[in-house]
């Protein structure tokens, strides 16, 4: 099977056009080269430092991440689920695993329509990063005794950020919502300078968005602060596959979160509704995606469980089973609080 | 996979399918080749027994593993007869679970009707399930088919979306029996 897959990959990699085309631009070969920093360490100021309010589960990894927005340009605001970002803006999010640093992916739109996805293996001496193959690179750190973190590949980049009207994923108004969501998952604290909802708004950097958007800012709409926190936590984790504007053929899983309507979608998709995924022991079409009590018995939490093929969830960028968002989740569910 | 023999018979009975199917389009023909040659019938179109044994069930199409067709649990995978497939030649289990042949027909709801194009060459690119789920499980040979240019992959396209739809929903693959 790892056969298999290291053969995919290997494959995948002689594919060309996978970062931009090859008469298109490209990636730089090192991650110095790409504006991150202006000296060794030393990150370029233009570079805003920001935490999502929802961090995506990639293996426990320590993450940092920045935004760089082009001189005078701005983000176009009025489509709050799908902001629309100006040519030239770069992100970085740098991972690192037992406080070393690991991988740094960045995202650049090079030209209009053009996104450019790349990963950046570090050095052993943590002094630069280097392109990897667009195939990725497996197995470049141990995460817990025998599984280690692997890098994805460009198309497993498009996978997750290919899906919406944005490629952006992690920088999005409910992400940077000042209504900051105290029980979020693995949430992560507001450091000073952190870039804001109200700094982009203050500086001019996001136009175009409703007037009351600080006044009445992005929130999961829950009925308690668990159900708040889960359905974050899908919103960021799921909803970038799982969602009805852009649906995986035969499901109708919907776990984004949308400024429209009253509620998040994602419950009355998953409660009390009929899985194409058997759990074990179960005839086929019997088993239910959440049954409300009865964690054993909701397909959901089995297959976050899971890191075998056949059921992970997510499928992809990661080895590690996010322990805590499980056990948060068996709880609610065991406490039988989900209701349509 | 198949013996020599089966191969052949499958490949026999594969072209004369085609040959009534193919449309007069260059690109459809070249899927329809490739097809032949690359052998997708072998586990995307059923098998059933016939007067000289195993045969292709040509009135099923590339439509995968029967929906009707529930299989009693795999046998475990161990010893040096390590993986075990249906009659049909569309389920397989093996250390990775129980896998089963994809519908490849143009059917809206359970084939690959409502896919684009792009689609097609992204899920073959990840070697992905539907391109974002689980990873396409034995025994695919889905390296061998990510090998084939874009072209290639158009023409394969082509000649599915070609074929008459045929309504039949695959079940899921199943994890390993030792894993549960």
């Amino acid at each position: 099977m790892r056969l298999l897959l290291l053969l995919s990959a290997a494959i995948l990699g002689t594919l060309p056009g996978m970062a931009g085309g090859p008469a298109g631009p490209r990636a730089p070969r090192l991650l110095s080269q790409t504006g991150l920093y202006l000296a060794p360490g030393r990150i370029d100021t233009r570079n805003r430092a920001y935490a999502p309010q929802y961090p995506l589960w990639s293996d426990g990894a320590a993450k940092s991440r920045w935004v760089r927005l082009p001189e005078g340009a701005a983000i176009d605001g009025r489509n709050e689920d799908a902001w629309s970002f100006p040519v030239g803006t770069k992100f970085w999010k740098e991972f690192r695993f037992h406080g070393r640093k690991v991988e740094t992916r960045f995202l650049w739109h090079a030209r209009r329509g053009t996104w450019i996805f790349a990963s950046y293996a570090w050095n052993d001496a943590q002094t630069e990063a280097t392109l990897v193959p667009a195939a990725g690179l497996p197995d470049v750190a141990e995460v817990a005794p025998g599984l280690r973190h692997s890098i994805p590949g460009t198309e497993d980049c498009r996978t997750c950020h290919g899906n919406g009207r944005t490629e952006v994923l992690g920088f999005t108004a409910l992400q940077l919502s000042p209504d900051r969501d105290p029980r979020a998952i693995h949430g992560e604290p507001l450091r000073a300078g952190m870039l804001t909802l109200a700094d982009l708004v203050a500086e001019g950097r996001l136009r175009h968005a409703r007037p009351d958007l600080l006044a009445r800012p992005p929130r999961i709409r829950a009925a308690d602060p668990d159900a708040r926190a889960l359905l974050g936590y899908f919103a960021v984790n799921c909803g970038a596959c799982h969602r009805t504007d852009h649906p995986i053929e035969g499901l109708d899983l919907d776990f984004r979160h949308t400024a429209l309507g009253s509620g998040e979608p994602g419950l009355a998709s998953i409660v009390d509704r009929p899985s194409q995924y058997p759990l074990p022991g179960e005839a086929p079409g019997s088993s239910r995606r959440l049954v409300p009590g009865d964690p054993d018995r909701s397909v959901v939490a089995y297959r976050m469980a899971s890191r075998r093929p056949a059921s992970q969830m997510p499928p992809l960028g990661s080895v590690l089973g996010d322990q805590e968002a499980l056990a948060r989740l068996r709880a609610w569910i065991a406490a039988g609080a989900p209701s349509r | 996979m198949t013996s020599p023999t089966l191969r052949i018979a499958l490949s026999a009975g594969l072209a004369c399918g085609l040959a009534s199917a193919a449309a007069p389009d260059a690109q459809i023909h070249r899927g329809a080749y490739l097809v032949r040659i690359m052998g997708c019938a072998d586990c995307h179109m059923p098998m059933k027994m016939g007067p000289k044994g195993p045969e292709p069930d040509l009135t099923r199409g590339l439509s995968g593993h029967p929906e009707a067709m529930a299989m009693p649990p795999a046998p475990e995978p161990k010893g040096p007869w390590l993986w075990a497939g249906a009659a049909t030649n569309t389920a397989f289990a093996g250390p990775w679970g129980v896998s089963f042949a994809a519908n490849l027909t143009p059917d809206g709801e359970t084939g690959l009707g409502r896919w684009t194009e792009a689609e097609f060459l992204h899920i073959v690119r990840t070697g992905r399930h539907l391109g974002k789920g689980r990873p396409i499980l034995p025994p695919m040979p889905i390296q061998s088919l990510q090998a084939a240019s874009e072209a290639d992959l158009k023409a394969l396209f082509a000649y599915l979306q070609s074929q008459p739809a045929v309504r039949n929903r695959v079940p899921a693959a199943l994890e390993p029996a030792a894993s549960h």
